[in-house]
């Protein structure tokens, strides 16, 4: 059997059978599936406590009693403040408002209840101002006014390209979600993943086993088989991952009112979402074998490593302003870096579409560190790994890399 | 042609000079040994030898040929800086590393069955290494090394860490593989060792040979011209003899320049000296080394 495929076998088997490897594949979905439960039982719970169906109020004005029912809500007038008082610790009315007499001007009323938490509910200040809303119009203004004054607009934009034409990609709430929840679960994998390969070569290099290894197969067959082994538990990890997102989706739709039942996710959106994240990870991977060359200890590698991790995460510190701009030549140029690239892509697909152009050289740069990625972590593991509790400055990096 | 071939090696790191212009040969079937200071180079040679690292200049072959994966499948490499992976068994590790050097799984079982039962260790095949203690994980290295069958085996400082059971347990077993028709290079400090293991020996000071050959010849060369001699009576003035150290229980008699044993050994029969035992000195090893070690700049 081909050494690479050798040393790929034992890095799968060995990483997928670290407890912290089944650890955390299993607890980023439990995690969200029990914190999902958590908000449907509490919004629930909420949600009987706020069924409110009985709303004292007190009209100082003396307009508000032509419309008294709005949904499931009845409105029970009350002369007095301590007779809407009285009803309320009766347990006749869940709670009350007072509409005072500069209410036309100022726009506030007064609320009481007996529990604090329930009166906050937004359906019954939703009822209460369109109760307010439609007393105040009834009579005065046609029904279909008075009806689109109680439903608000239905917005639907669309998104065109800088020619005029309608864009492939048209933003919406729903289209970003999707990218937005793979994207980071992609930032996750490749940190992750890359952290694997920098302990894997730092433990070899720390036990002293590099040495063995070396006298049996090439730099080159170790990177790869270990990349790749590496790499495929990682891929492992993000497919449990995924597979989990429908059940959150279905759990989540529930919740909010079936926004998610609406979701469609493209082919192309698949496609490269795979494509990227094999890049990256190769990319992080060879990156994170250079740097476990270097270093002396695990601990001094991670140290290292974290530097490049924060450009898999960036991409999220300026969501907001990809929202806002999408079409900033910001981004074009880090759709092209390639360490931010598999992150900011997947992100980009939700918003706007990527021109072609930019994802084929994104790829193509992505595809070109990886291959000067593999041959100076070879050159650099011929380098360093022998060498023990020296740390170089990067001035000796480069001129060892010259000179060797 | 020797099992391994090494042409005017030469290998820096960055500015330093760390083997230089450096040849030597190791024939089939002897244990070489690979002698020298600390920071003398022997590592680097060992690490050019297994294409850890690549000579900046020169040629080295094994078996006639330039190392390759095939060639690699052949050697059996135990480094001076050594360790396994500590979370698995002692079996997986053999048949892990082992399936590195081209032997399937089924092989790489029941040799190292074999192989544990020799060293006297069958029990440890299911403990994981960081249950071993530092010998017992040291001997594990050592049935890893072999446990391809390999036709070269180097050895770089094999016996530091060991208790004096483990070592003269792995002497045996080093010369076992003598026996078995295997060449052996092995890279110790010890002199005594040397001696009793090494067939033919390289000294390298500097990254550069300064000794070089059969054992035998190299301790001849550096004889003193002494004889070690246990006797009864008076010596006396005895022509030939320029100096006379009284040690305890035997003389050592320093010949003059051009005076040779026999003419010694001659007069003192004359002179009706009882002669218990006369032998030519021999430097030891450990001699030799420091003498050499000495003469470099």
């Amino acid at each position: 059997m081909n050494k690479s495929l050798l040393i790929f076998k034992h890095e799968l088997i060995s990483t997928i059978r670290r407890p912290g490897f089944i650890i955390l594949t299993l607890a980023l979905p439990i995690i969200a599936l029990v914190g999902m439960r958590i908000i449907h039982s509490t919004s629930k719970s909420t949600q009987q406590a706020t069924s409110i169906t009985k709303i004292g109020y007190v009209d100082q004005i003396g307009e508000f009693s032509k419309f008294t029912k709005e949904g499931s809500v009845t409105f029970i007038p009350y002369k007095t403040v301590s007779e809407a008082t009285k009803s309320l610790v009766n347990g006749d009315i869940e709670e009350y408002i007072v509409i005072p007499q500069n209410y036309i001007t100022t726009g506030k009323i007064e609320s009481f209840a007996i529990n604090v938490g329930t009166r906050v509910s937004s359906t019954s200040q939703e009822e209460i101002t369109k109760f307010l809303s439609v007393n105040l119009l009834i009579g005065k203004v046609p029904p279909i006014i008075i009806e689109r004054v109680e439903t608000p607009p239905n917005i639907s934009s669309t998104t065109l390209t800088s020619t005029g034409a309608v864009s492939q990609t048209q933003y919406n709430i729903q289209n970003i979600i999707v990218p937005s929840i793979f994207s980071i679960l992609m930032a996750l994998a490749l940190i992750f993943s890359s952290t694997y390969v920098l302990q894997g070569l730092g433990e070899e290099k720390e036990n002293r086993l590099m040495e063995v290894l070396l006298s049996s197969v090439t730099p080159n067959q170790l990177i790869t088989g270990k990349v790749l082994g590496i790499g495929l538990s990682g891929l492992i990890q993000v497919v449990v991952w995924v597979a989990i997102i429908p059940i959150l989706l279905h759990m989540a739709s529930s919740q909010f009112g079936g926004i998610f039942s609406t979701i469609t996710i493209p082919a192309h959106f698949w496609v490269f979402g795979i494509i990227y994240f094999i890049l990256g990870y190769l990319l992080f991977a060879v990156l994170s074998a250079s740097i476990a060359a270097i270093t002396s200890t695990v601990r001094e590698a991670q140290g290292a490593s974290a530097i490049f991790g924060i450009f898999a995460i960036a991409p999220y510190w300026f969501y907001s302003l990809l929202l806002l701009f999408p079409n900033s030549i910001i981004w074009k140029i880090f759709t092209i870096f390639p360490f931010s690239s598999p992150v900011l892509v997947m992100l980009r697909f939700g918003v706007s579409a990527v021109p072609l152009w930019q994802i084929a050289t994104s790829i193509g740069v992505l595809i070109l560190s990886i291959i000067i990625g593999i041959l100076l972590s070879a050159k650099l593991l011929r380098i360093y790994l022998l060498m023990y509790g020296q740390r170089p400055t990067i001035s000796e990096i480069i001129k060892n890399i010259k000179t060797q | 042609m020797g099992e391994i071939e090494v042409n005017s090696i030469n290998k820096s790191y960055f500015t330093k000079l760390a083997v230089s212009d450096l040849s030597f040969s190791v024939n089939k079937n002897e244990i070489f040994g690979l002698i020298g200071p600390n920071g003398a180079g022997k590592t680097t040679t060992i690490r050019m030898i297994m294409d850890i690292i690549k000579p900046d200049s020169g040629e080295i072959k094994i078996f006639g040929e330039k190392i390759s994966e095939k060639t690699k499948n052949k050697l059996g490499y135990l480094p001076e800086e050594r360790g396994l992976y500590k979370r698995l068994t002692v079996m997986e590790s053999m048949i892990y590393l082992a399936s590195l050097k081209g032997i399937d799984n089924t092989m790489a079982e029941k040799r190292g069955t074999e192989l544990l039962k020799k060293i006297g260790m069958p029990d440890t095949r299911n403990k994981k290494i960081q249950e071993l203690s530092k010998g017992m994980g040291q001997l594990i290295q050592f049935v890893i090394t072999i446990i391809n069958d390999p036709n070269l085996i180097i050895l770089d400082e094999p016996f530091s860490g060991l208790d004096p059971v483990n070592t003269e347990l792995l002497k045996n077993l080093i010369i076992d593989l003598k026996n078995q028709g295997k060449t052996v290079i092995l890279s110790i400090h010890q002199m005594s060792q040397v001696e009793e293991l090494c067939d033919r020996i390289l000294m390298i000071d500097g990254g550069e040979s300064v000794l070089y050959g059969n054992l035998k010849d190299i301790k001849t060369k550096y004889r003193d011209n002494s004889i070690i001699l246990t006797y009864k009576g008076d010596l006396g003035q005895v022509p030939g003899i320029k100096e006379v150290k009284e040690k305890d229980g035997y003389a050592q008699l320093f010949l003059e320049q051009n005076i040779v044993p026999e003419q010694i050994l001659k007069t003192l029969i004359d002179k009706k000296i009882t002669i218990n035992s006369f032998e030519i000195a021999e430097p030891t090893l450990n001699e030799i080394f420091l003498k050499v070690a000495k003469k470099k700049p």
